[in-house]
């Protein structure tokens, strides 16, 4: 049962971001707009979350949790501002958007470390972890559900679930929720009607930056002490889950968590006595997620929902 | 667009309005590159942005050092470049170069009976195999199951990755420095005299028969797709898929063409970086290798022209090779990498900037005719107004629109003019 306990949680650490990140791409996309940058505003919310917390950890003495809500707005702030270069690329000077994306994605690791090396001579920027919740009070007592959700964990996670949940309200249940996803499938048809499409997708983009930064800032924290200009591809590999997950909340739930508990088992397998007796080396583990994603994608994208003018700049003279 | 004057002077070619736009990209990169360095310190930016410029010139080895670190990203650069031609975007250019870096590496050390240079050219042509073979799969997938190649490609960066990881350690493995075993040295590339050309006093840079290979592929690339059939239908799947089938075009099979092939570019990037007999070998490490990513910068920078991503290669290794040398004015040499996402940033607005590039030449035509009172600038000054239409040099070609015209357009490319 501990190892049970012990999967769950380290699966939290390794699903959360990719939960975060995947809705903020999906806001993107469904307003119509690839977002491959989100690698780079991963780093740059990661970075500048981080930065935040190092300077406040050695000027401050704030309340741990505060600090880290407060650096979680820091990232998501900056993930906004770097995701307006590239809406801005996107939907006003109608560039192609991987070439933006990818600008972005190059540039983000290069200043961050640029950055870090003239502020403190060094890359890494390291913080004190004083955010990990060994046991919420009262919840963590539960059996079986305590240990589960409620021990060893970060208040990040039950902000991925809140943002999960938000998402799929706004998503469905808002006005807001259904221009944009007209906007994503027919901007055309959508401006037809009174919706302004350059708003919407600038709204979308600006979304998927907020959640980027809050992203990477929530993968640096539970899995290192240190943030060294990236976040190890989770940015690419949020996009592979957006797509796995169709585009669609509770997919996308079911995909991060399918990634996570790969990751999860590739990186603590020596610790669950099953899998360290099958003597498989440790690279075969590594490679598991990503041939699983390639073996589902192959059955699952006959049928893919991709949003339909996904790309495409919008043009209001065009047909 | 279809009735072209017979002569055009060099400003009015559409070649001209792209190249310019890139030129422009770039001087933009720079700026804001010296903006960066003057916030960072303002005493040595200028000698820094000098450093940058003026590094890979500065000595006959820092130029043979700048070919040398040309050689993988031209090669990967061709990669992504005519995937892109193609409608395809391959980001799985480090994947299929760390696979082919693995299996040219394998034959070097293990096949040493190979004699003389046959060695090192049965270490390129396997290298090649592996990277198509890891093209093939993405390109499959996209093309029978629909699966989308960017994230088929990432995917297969890091299985490729790990992959190759698992297999350095079972066949070729020094363990004391976590990285492959050095190949013999008749596997490594011929230096044809450049380590004697390309030196300063007593050290000799790792110039090598290397760029000669990326140089000859790039041109290979450029006869494929501008002269021969094959390259035309690729081309036109490229345009628009649709079109492509409706006229007759099997694009399944220009899809996985297209893969393997960039695949294959990428792999034989990877056996000239390693074997070039400059000591490097492949660590094993988790990280995906840098120079597939660049060759994505490096193809946009040429506007997935293949002759324009030798020149582009060359100049992004120019710079990085200026960003060595600026490390002793206490800079970062990351502040290449910025100058360079700077430059693929405004490289993306190349529409909008050829348009203002083309306005100005036009006004100028205008100011020139006026005095003159040629009629026959009249055509070329309206085909040059509307940038919509001319689709060819568009980096990243997938679009819609106007297929027939597009394809129409296609064979008579510049030559026709």
């Amino acid at each position: 049962m501990n190892t049970v306990y012990f999967l769950v949680q380290q699966t939290m650490f390794f699903s959360i971001p990719l939960l975060i990140v995947a809705l903020g791409g999906m806001f993107s996309e469904r307003s119509g707009v690839i977002n491959i940058a989100l690698e780079g505003i991963m780093i740059m919310g990661a970075f500048s979350g981080i930065l935040f917390i190092n300077v406040m950890q050695s000027a401050f003495s704030l309340p741990p949790q505060m600090l880290l809500l407060l650096a979680v707005l820091v990232a998501a702030a900056v993930g906004v501002l770097v995701a307006m270069t590239h809406a801005y690329a996107a939907i006003n000077m109608k560039a192609d958007q991987v070439i933006s994306g990818t600008a972005i994605n190059m540039f983000a690791p290069a200043f961050a470390i640029f950055a870090a090396r003239m502020i403190r001579q060094v890359q890494q920027i390291p913080f004190r972890n004083d955010f990990r919740i060994a046991k919420a009070p009262l919840l963590g007592d539960i059996p079986v559900l305590g240990p589960l959700f409620f021990r060893n964990t970060y208040i990040t996670t039950y902000l991925g679930f809140a943002v999960l949940a938000a998402s799929a309200v706004v998503l469905y249940k808002t006005r807001f929720g259904l221009r944009l996803r007209a906007c994503g499938e027919h901007p055309q048809a959508a401006d037809s009607v009174g919706v302004n499409v350059y708003k919407m997708r600038y709204a979308g983009v600006a979304i998927s930056g907020a959640l980027g930064g809050i992203g990477g800032l929530v993968f640096v924290i539970p899995t290192s002490t240190n943030f060294n200009a990236s976040v190890a591809g989770y940015g690419f590999l949020a996009l592979a889950v957006l797509i796995f997950g169709q585009w669609r909340p509770s997919r996308i739930l079911l995909a991060a968590f399918f990634f996570g508990l790969m990751k999860t088992v590739a990186s603590a397998y020596s610790g669950i006595p099953f899998l360290a007796n099958l003597g498989v080396p440790n690279d075969i583990y590594k490679m598991i997620p990503y041939i699983a994603t390639l073996i589902v994608l192959a059955f699952t994208s006959k049928n893919s929902m991709a949003p339909r003018a996904e790309g495409v700049p919008y043009d209001k003279g065009g047909r | 667009m279809n009735e072209r004057p017979k002569k055009k002077s060099l400003t009015q070619r559409e070649g001209f309005s792209s190249f310019m736009a890139s030129v422009l990209a770039i001087l933009c990169g720079l700026a804001i590159g010296f903006v960066v360095l003057l916030i960072a310190d303002p005493v040595n930016a200028f000698p820094g942005l000098v450093a940058i410029l003026t590094g890979g010139l500065s000595d006959l080895r820092n130029l043979g050092q700048v070919l040398y670190a040309a050689t993988p990203i031209i090669l990967t650069g061709l990669s992504v470049g005519f995937a892109n031609k193609t409608g395809l975007f391959n980001i799985g250019a480090s994947g299929q170069f760390i696979v082919g870096a693995y299996v040219a590496v394998l034959v070097g050390v293990r096949c040493p009976f190979l004699p003389g240079p046959l060695l090192w050219l049965t270490c390129l042509l396997a290298a090649t195999l592996a990277g198509a073979l890891w093209g093939l799969l993405p390109g499959v997938l996209k093309a029978l199951c629909n699966v989308n190649e960017v994230i088929a490609c990432i995917m297969m960066n890091y299985i490729g990755m790990y992959g190759v990881n698992f297999l350095i350690q079972l066949t070729i493995f020094d363990s004391l420095k976590n990285q492959s075993l050095p190949v013999a040295a008749h596997a490594n590339a011929p230096k044809l005299w450049m380590d004697r050309i390309f030196r300063s006093g007593a050290t000799a840079s790792s110039a090598n028969a290397g760029i000669l290979i990326a140089v000859l592929a790039g041109i290979a690339v450029y006869y494929v797709i501008e002269r021969t059939k094959f390259g035309y239908e690729l081309k036109a799947c490229g345009y628009s898929r649709d079109a492509a089938r409706y006229a007759g075009i099997n694009e399944k099979r220009g899809i996985i063409w297209s893969m393997v092939i960039a695949g294959a570019l990428s792999g034989l990037g990877g056996a000239c970086l390693y074997l070039a007999g400059a000591g490097k070998s492949i660590e094993v490490l988790d990280t995906l290798a840098a120079e597939g990513f660049n060759g994505i910068p490096v193809a946009l920078l040429g506007l997935n022209h293949p002759i324009g991503i030798i020149f582009s290669g060359l100049f992004v290794a120019y710079l990085n090779q200026g960003g060595f040398n600026m490390q002793i004015y206490g800079f970062a040499p990351q502040v290449i990498d910025i100058i360079i996402s700077v430059v693929i940033y405004f490289a993306a607005f190349s529409l909008l900037l050829r348009g203002i590039v083309e306005r100005v030449l036009k006004r100028r035509a205008h100011k020139g005719t006026a005095a003159a009172s040629a009629p026959s600038s009249g055509p070329a000054a309206s085909g040059a107004e509307q940038p919509a239409a001319t689709p060819q040099e568009r980096p990243a070609a997938p679009s819609a629109e106007q297929p027939a015209a597009a394809l129409r357009e296609q064979p008579k490319g510049g030559d026709n003019a």
